[in-house]
């Protein structure tokens, strides 16, 4: 994952063989410390893009990383994933906890030292707060990822420094939902005043007090001198600029940041490395990021399973992954979960999926077959995509995939705003979307493929109650065989009616200035951006 | 006397073959003719001289430098260069002619409409010229674009030749009321009033044909502003979309990613741009030489 790419005699051929290597021996997660990091050094101002503006200043409330990238110094969670140890848990406000044999209740213990930026002591009121307005927001209060919390009973809080969570039911992705860098502690007295305070106002417990933003310009944030960690964070504060993804490459390559966090394309990162040479660091991983073509399922013809099948059949996804790898983000191949995580397919599994077979031939035969069975073989429509990178490059790759099986289709790129209008009208034929999430357990990933009716997030407009039994039933099970078995089944299931299925997924290609150290690099770009064992080298 | 003696060779040559005698007259101006004649062809043939489908991946060919097979090169999805500007040229010249024929139809009309009431319809119609003038055609094209979308039919997208035709119109509309305000004082408009025509009939059969020459002018002209806008537009994102061919299109996505590594994908659609307006141009600015009774000598 970390490694430096020498910018001197960089070739045309070098930038197309580079992505190939990338994922064999660049993409290892946990290997950020191997640049050296030697002891911490205090003192300085980071300075990093963010290519968006934060809708809301809420984390419970979105999903956006405009908003993680900004908002994350400043606050605190329950438990936290490890550094440089992905996906091992930590405790972040919990000092402590257990979980009782029957995993029907967990408790925790909390750090005795924690004060929020306005002096006030953190306690389990807060986390029990933060948690209610989280599972059961009050009204005018948004809470983005509701189904996760559904299997919470009850939260108590037996003192200042207890917090029990009763469950309803074993609900086997219970600890990545405490350590989701989303589910941030407020101030409990905040919300009693204003529940939606969080929304407007930035006051938490993080490594960092809030500075200011100026929109369209900046974020910046301060030093919590009273932060619980000992000595953190390193850096006196931060300065989160807004800009373009074209002005990044240019600002990381003349020093005006020192990095971004979300990712580059492989030409992207090949220019800042040869502008920066020596002071360039490149650290790659795969990606929980996924491309996704979805159907509008309510709208002939995608209405038929052997429409929206022979469309998936006819996408050649290993050459596209082996190509498209070079010129853009899109990289694996991969099911519903994260390819190279522990509950996902191997490549023979895949291979047996509509449209992950590698005869081509055969596939677009069987393509063509299915069409002309469902009466559809002179296809066109049109097809709903973003206007900008990788998903014009998905967008074109999939044209032509379907150009072979005599499919014509109209491609047309949105503005984001108007994308997810159409999304939400249902006004598509067939959709350019991605997906991402901060781990990689089946619950939070199949959410996005169980019935509409179910999860919002799910635009095909699907109801699928065989896919929703397995994702409950694999949701229970805490045996990792056995829930590894019912994911296999969710996507079988899935990839036979093909409701929404996935097109490749991203690589993650980190460019910063080498200066900037104590960063950890995962497989998502949500999580490790609280910034508190971050430092700047002399 | 003969005739060529009297007037010179190439007004005899005029009068016997226009072709020939605007050849004579005005050799820059056929030669951009002969580059338009020749990307007009290209454009109606493509799908005969082009060597590739322009929609076609090949990854094999990806970011392929100038060579037999492709002679201009391969863009980063390994589609031919050279085919997608043939193709290109298609787009080019639908969306140019449509644009600049719509926009300076509409607006000569308005023009002569203005010169032939004059009084307070001249008055009103001319601020609301001046009002348009007053944006950049590029800022005017932009904000149309965006207001209204795309609407393609039969792979020609209506919107955006909407988009482009709409900056033109004011100026065809000042440039023909010029033009008309002389005709709207001829005895044989008078003469059509006192007759108790119609005023369209006025307007349609008895001025606007008297405007025809700077209406061609004007519509040559509009026709590289045209093409130069589309290409403007599809490099904003706001044209063509991908995998369409065309030529602001090509130089942009990919192509400012990549124009280090592959200097051919920017610098063929950027020569096919700069030689279709250089030829529409040099073929206007000659058209209007020929036509104009001032400068023929």
């Amino acid at each position: 994952m970390t490694d430096h790419i020498n910018s001197r005699n960089f070739s045309r051929r070098t930038a197309l063989a580079l992505p190939a290597l990338g994922f064999s021996a660049l993409s290892l997660p946990g290997h950020a410390r191997a640049q050296g990091d030697g002891p911490p050094r205090r003192g300085g101002t980071l300075t990093y893009a963010v290519a968006a503006e934060p809708p809301t200043y809420d984390l419970h409330a979105t999903s956006t990383f405009a908003v993680m990238h900004r908002v994350a110094p400043h606050y605190s969670t329950l438990l936290r994933y490890e550094a440089h140890n992905y996906p091992n848990v930590v405790g972040d406000v919990a000092e402590s906890w257990t979980a009782a044999d029957d995993r029907l209740s967990y408790t925790f213990k909390l750090h005795s030292n924690i004060r929020f930026h306005d002096g006030t002591p953190l306690t389990s009121e807060d986390v029990k707060a933060s948690y209610d307005r989280l599972r059961a927001p009050p009204e005018g209060v948004v809470s983005n990822r509701l189904p996760s919390f559904q299997q919470i009973a009850a939260i108590e809080t037996p003192d200042p420094l207890t917090v029990v969570f009763r469950m309803k039911a074993v609900d086997a992705s219970i600890m990545d939902t405490f350590s989701s860098p989303w589910n941030s502690i407020f101030s409990a007295a905040r919300l009693r005043a204003d529940p939606n305070f969080p929304a407007r106002n930035v006051m938490g417990s993080g490594p960092f007090r809030f500075v200011e933003h100026v929109a369209g310009s900046h974020w910046a944030g301060e030093r919590f001198d009273g932060y619980f960690r000992d000595g953190h964070p390193y850096l006196d504060g931060f300065r989160a600029i807004t800009m373009s993804p074209s002005a990044m490459v240019n600002a990381l390559s003349g020093r005006q940041i020192m990095a971004e966090f979300r990712g580059f394309t492989p030409n992207e990162r090949d220019r800042i490395v040869r502008a920066l040479g020596e002071d360039s660091l490149v650290q790659e991983s795969s990606w929980m990021l996924h491309m996704i073509l979805t159907f509008n399922t309510k709208q002939k013809p995608f209405d038929d399973a052997r429409v929206r099948r022979a469309l998936s059949l006819a996408i050649d996804r290993w050459g596209g992954s082996q190509n498209l790898s070079r010129i853009s983000q899109l990289g694996q191949v991969g099911g519903l979960v994260r390819p190279g995580s522990s509950w996902s397919a191997t490549p023979e599994e895949m291979q047996k999926w509509p449209g992950y077979g590698r005869d081509m031939v055969a596939n677009r035969a069987e393509a063509k077959r299915l069409l002309r069975e469902a009466g559809h073989e002179n296809l066109t429509f049109t097809l709903l995509d973003r206007n900008h990178q990788p998903y014009v490059t998905a967008g074109i790759f999939l044209i032509d995939q379907w150009r072979q099986i005599g499919v014509r289709v109209e491609h047309q790129q949105a503005e984001l705003s108007a994308w997810y209008a159409a999304q939400g009208s249902g006004n598509f034929s067939a959709l350019v979307d991605s997906f991402t999430q901060f781990s990689d357990d089946p619950t939070n990933v199949l959410v996005k493929y169980i019935s509409s009716d179910r999860a919002e997030i799910n635009v095909s407009g699907s109801t699928d109650r065989e896919l929703d039994r397995l994702f409950d039933q694999q949701a229970s099970t805490v045996d990792p065989v056995a829930r590894k078995a019912l994911v296999r089944q969710f996507e079988t299931r899935l990839f036979d009616e093909s409701y929404a299925v996935p097109i490749l997924w991203w690589q993650r290609i980190v460019v910063m200035n080498r200066r900037v150290r104590g960063w950890t690099m995962a497989p998502t770009h949500m999580i490790y951006q609280d910034l508190g064992d971050v430092w700047l080298s002399a | 006397m003969s005739a060529s003696t009297r007037d010179g060779p190439v007004m005899a040559w005029r009068r016997r073959n226009p072709v020939l005698g605007f050849i004579m007259a005005q050799p820059l101006g056929a030669a951009g003719l002969v580059v338009i004649l020749v990307m007009a062809a290209a454009a109606i043939f493509a799908n005969v001289v082009a060597p590739y489908d322009p929609e076609a991946i090949d990854f094999l060919a990806m970011l392929s430098p100038p060579s037999m097979e492709h002679p201009l090169g391969a863009d980063a999805f390994g589609r031919d260069i050279l085919t997608r500007i043939i193709y290109g040229a298609r787009t080019a010249l639908t969306i140019g002619f449509l644009s600049s024929f719509l926009g300076c139809t509409i607006g000569g009309l308005l023009g002569v409409t203005s010169a032939y009431f004059g009084g307070r319809v001249d008055l009103i119609l001319q601020r609301f010229v001046d009002i348009v003038l007053s944006f950049p055609i590029i800022v005017l094209a932009l904000v149309v674009v965006a207001v209204v979308g795309h609407r393609p039919i039969m792979g020609i997208d209506l919107n955006l030749i909407a988009a482009i035709s709409i900056p033109i119109m004011p100026r065809a509309a000042r440039v023909i009321r010029s033009a008309a305000l002389a005709v709207r004082a001829m005895p044989y408009v008078d003469a059509a009033r006192a007759g108790g025509y119609t005023h369209s009939h006025i307007i349609l059969r008895h001025m606007a044909p008297n405007v025809l020459a700077p209406y061609l002018i004007l519509l040559t002209a509009y026709i590289a502003q045209a093409i130069l806008l589309e290409a403007s537009l599809s490099f904003l994102g706001l044209g063509v979309s991908e995998p369409k061919p065309a030529w602001g299109l090509m130089l942009s996505g990919d192509s400012s990613n990549f124009y280090q590594e592959a200097p051919w994908m920017i610098l063929f659609p950027g020569l096919a741009i700069s030689l279709a307006v250089f030829a529409f141009n040099l073929f206007g600015d000659s058209l209007r030489d020929w036509l104009d009774p001032k400068f023929r000598t």
